[in-house]
């Protein structure tokens, strides 16, 4: 940190209160051109705040911000894109009913360059005469992307970009951003995946509390120390948790709780079987689109199934409303807490609406009752309630402890969970693994749909992966690797058990290639270490 | 991140405790009320001789339009809106005042029992319409207001029937101590009876939820149409009831309908009530009403050119509302 005349980006002493909340204490970031900065911070640690900040949502209370070393702070969005800062956020940022040639007009965004970023990231042929709603999430997370590399801003902020992308698609967005590296731009990349991190990032700043607590070069084993700074204190606790290992052999004569049996539902979902057995944590894995949000809607009832028979505890049952599955015991956890809270309402009332609708009946309310049964899981579940009023307040990670909340308040026996971890901090992440553990352990039965292919062996007994509407593989949890994971996700042909190393060539050949496509080798030479930092450590490898 | 754990919404205390979280709560509708009393100062001190006359009046001209009001905030709260609130008063209005005319007393709570159950039917019927048909609310109920305006023309071409006298006697006049109007009681025991249990059963958590977020209701196992209709019902309900108390506070029915639904829609979005739903309740509309009526009384004070009061009314509620999602942005801010 020796070089400060040419940084592109420096930002110092950056406070924000909201109220009594100290959202930033002192954060500083300091960006050299032609570097992908990794920012990053548990959930609260104020990442959102100073991003926010940067891009001109918010002014800070105190600090200092300098571009190429002239102070300046943006007073809004537009501001800040003037001054060379744009910003792609968590969620898609484009205007649903406008098609995309439209929304290009309303950023003032040159069609060709965009087309050229669209090809680059992998989906060129895109329409962009379509309605920007009826365009997959995924795609428009990449539009959002290819818009922000169109007008080639000197800092490109990457808020969770690829939270929400599948596999392939992450592959096409690293390897854009591997590319960006040693030129005069430079990118802040935002993520929960280290090994995002660990492929493109040269540097990371640690925010903990509000405050940066370390800059970290990625070099081969940096993860830790980033890890460490992170949690400050509370590191230990979590690795500790990051070993306990999903086991438990069941008992040969026991009966599925939940039976699919050749479910099928339009093109998406073509043919899928599988038991569910109380007592077990059952993983799904599946790249995006592969049928596995079809099949969730079935199981929780939102949606019919075109063909295939549903099985609860070996009775036939057939869902006309999610009301009709929560009485059959199937309860539902979905990524996006939007789908599932009450934003505006209490975590009270948030609690107790299935729990009541469970009942069924619009009766009177048993207050008693009730409140012994929202304490009791805002207890359990650890929910910070201070801000109990509105959900909607409520950090990212609390917003999704409600959602699971409400329904171990009622009893669960079984609990479809479609990426309950999506977007969320690494210590909100273990103990949501502790406590589908601990359900599991008292008799319920979990289905885990989750895009972190580590959370298989964190949190399940076994696995099961869908490919194209179809399991094309179950895998017991101590086989269920990453590579073992992401080969059967890619459905490639394995006769056996595929070795470690050869899987380790897939991610490896995957930044091989951004090497090669990069095109100042003086990129590649000021980061010698990027090959070895390409290789991903197997997580369960962690001490 | 620190994780301070405990009981929430600890309202199980003392009874002030409880009346002090409830104002916590309801930090608008409280507001609301201050307001009230400022106007009312103001209201003596602009006429001296404002009094119990002035309470009485206020009192009767105010109990249509307060329930009016409740009618609008449930079905609001519920994430909908119904333009026919209006003309479904005019007809269970008509409807009553047509079939108390001549009557003895004693059928006059039977007229007064069916024109209760007309409103559930009228609330039904345009509930289901909006959820069977898809087609918006507003559409619905501004087409069915033509339809219920029709109907109350049907029952009776010009302002005529009559009210029994022991519903006139309910609203009209003062209970004990002159200082308490009658009409007062009346709105005060009518709004209790039906949205205390309403908001106290799984029904009114129901009713926020689908207001709130229909698809986080639905994936929670609530029967998303049924409650919509259970809302246009309950907005049925009071709407009969605002035309009863217009048919008792006048002595006849009048086929035309009045100002209310506009007016109704305006004291909901005075009142607190989210006009995209899920939020507020039925107490901040009917102190909403107060005060517009208020309002227009002090402007007659005043001597203020009565065409000159409804552009000042409009413009106060502009700024009431203005001042009051400030207030709102600051504390979600702080």
């Amino acid at each position: 940190m020796t070089v400060t005349t040419d940084l592109l980006l420096e930002a110092t002493g950056v406070a924000k209160t909201y109220g009594a909340v100290v959202a930033l204490r002192s954060a500083s970031l300091a960006v050299r051109p032609g570097e992908v900065h990794a920012l990053m911070g548990a959930n609260g640690a104020g990442k959102s705040t100073l991003v926010k900040i940067l891009t001109g949502a918010v002014r800070p209370d105190s600090g200092r911000i300098a571009i190429r070393g002239r102070e300046s702070v943006a007073h809004s969005p537009a501001e800040a894109r003037r001054n060379g800062i744009v910003s792609v956020y968590q969620e898609p940022a484009l205007i649903p009913d406008l098609d995309i040639r439209d929304n290009l007009r309303l950023t003032e965004t040159p069609v060709e360059p965009f087309r050229h970023w669209l090809g680059e990231l992998g989906i060129g042929d895109l329409d962009l005469s379509r309605v920007a709603r009826q365009v997959p999430l995924a795609s428009l997370r990449i539009i959002d992307l290819a818009r922000a590399l169109a007008i080639e801003p000197d800092v490109l902020m990457l808020d969770e970009m690829t939270a929400a992308l599948p596999a392939n698609l992450t592959e096409r967005v690293l390897e854009v951003i591997g590319r960006q590296r040693g030129g005069e731009r430079s990118i802040i990349f935002i993520s929960h995946r280290m090994i995002e991190i660990a492929a493109v990032c040269d540097r990371a700043t640690v925010l903990r509390e509000g405050a940066t607590v370390g800059v970290v070069d990625i070099v081969p084993g940096a993860e830790e120390r980033v890890v460490e700074l992170m949690l400050g204190e509370i590191a230990k606790d979590t690795t500790d948790g990051a070993a306990r290992v999903a086991s438990g052999p069941r008992a040969a004569d026991a009966k599925p709780r939940l039976a699919a049996r050749e479910l099928s539902h339009g093109t998406k979902l073509q043919d899928v079987s599988f038991d569910l057995y109380p007592g077990e944590v059952l993983g799904v894995v599946a790249l995006e689109g592969q049928g596995q949000d079809e099949l969730f809607d079935i199981l929780a009832g939102s949606d019919r199934p075109s063909g295939g028979e549903l099985l609860v505890d070996g009775a036939a049952v057939s869902f006309r409303h999610p009301a009709d599955a929560i009485r059959a015991g199937l309860v539902y956890v979905p990524a996006d807490r939007a789908e599932a809270l009450l934003m505006q309402r209490s975590v009270r009332e948030n609690i107790a609406l299935p729990t009541s609708a469970q009942i069924g009946g619009w009766g009177p309310i048993n207050l008693a009752r009730e409140r012994r049964v929202v304490d009791g899981a805002v207890q359990q579940l650890q929910i910070d309630a201070r801000a109990a009023g509105e959900v909607r307040r409520l950090s990212g990670g609390n917003q999704q402890k409600v959602t699971i909340a409400r329904w171990v308040a009622g009893g669960v026996r079984t609990m479809l969970c479609f990426d309950p971890t999506r977007g969320i901090d690494i210590r909100t992440k273990q103990q949501i693994y502790t406590l589908l553990r601990d359900l599991a352990e008292a008799g319920a039965a979990v289905l885990l749909y989750t895009s972190e292919l580590k959370e298989i062996q964190l949190a399940c007994d076994r696995a099961i992966v869908i490919f194209g509407g179809r399991v094309v593989a179950k895998i017991e949890s101590a086989d269920a690797d990453e590579p073992a994971l992401l080969r059967a996700a890619y459905n490639l042909r394995s006769d056996a058990q595929m070795p470690e190393e050869v899987a380790a060539e897939i991610v490896a050949a995957v930044v091989a290639e951004e090497a090669a496509a990069t095109p100042e080798p003086a990129a590649a030479a000021a980061t010698p270490a990027e090959p070895a930092a390409a290789e991903p450590p197997p997580p369960d490898r962690q001490p | 991140m620190s994780t301070a754990v405990g009981p929430i919404e600890d309202a199980r205390g003392r009874p002030a405790d409880a009346l002090v979280q409830w104002a916590r709560r309801n930090g608008w509708s409280v507001s609301l009320l201050g307001f009230f009393a400022l106007l009312l100062v103001f209201t003596k001190l602009i006429q001296p001789n404002y009094g119990v006359a002035g309470i009485q009046g206020l009192a009767i001209s105010v109990l249509p339009l307060a329930l009016a009001a409740a009618a609008q905030a449930v079905v609001v709260i519920s994430g909908g809106l119904d333009l026919s609130i209006g003309s479904m008063m005019a007809l269970t209005s008509v409807v009553a005042a047509v079939l108390m005319k001549g009557q003895p007393e004693e059928f006059g709570i039977a007229v007064v029992i069916g024109v209760l159950l007309l409103g559930l039917v009228l609330g039904a019927i345009n509930g289901s319409l909006v959820v069977v048909t898809r087609v918006p609310d507003i559409i619905v109920t501004l087409a069915m207001g033509f339809v219920w305006a029709g109907c109350a023309l049907l029952v009776i071409k010009t302002p005529g029937g009559a009210a029994t006298k022991w519903l006139k006697d309910l609203v009209l006049g003062s209970l004990g101590v002159e200082w308490i109007p009658k009409a007062a009681i009346a709105l005060i025991i009518v709004v209790a009876i039906v949205w205390i249990p309403v908001r106290r059963s799984n029904l009114g958590l129901s009713i926020y939820a689908i207001g709130s977020n229909r698809l986080a209701a639905f994936r929670s196992g609530v029967p998303v149409g049924r409650t919509k209709i259970a809302a246009y019902v309950l907005t049925g309900l009071f709407s009969a009831l605002a035309g009863l108390s217009l048919t008792a506070s006048t002595g006849i029915g009048t086929p035309v309908p009045g100002p209310y639904t506009l007016l109704s829609v305006a004291a909901v979005v005075l009142g607190g009530v989210s006009l995209a739903g899920g939020r507020g309740g039925v107490f901040g509309p009917i102190v909403a009403v107060l005060i517009l009526s208020l309002i227009r009384t002090d402007m007659t004070f005043l001597s203020l050119d009565t065409n000159l009061a409804i552009v000042v009314q409009g413009m106060i509620l502009i700024g009431v509302v203005m001042v009051g999602s400030f207030i709102q942005l600051r504390r979600t801010r702080a």
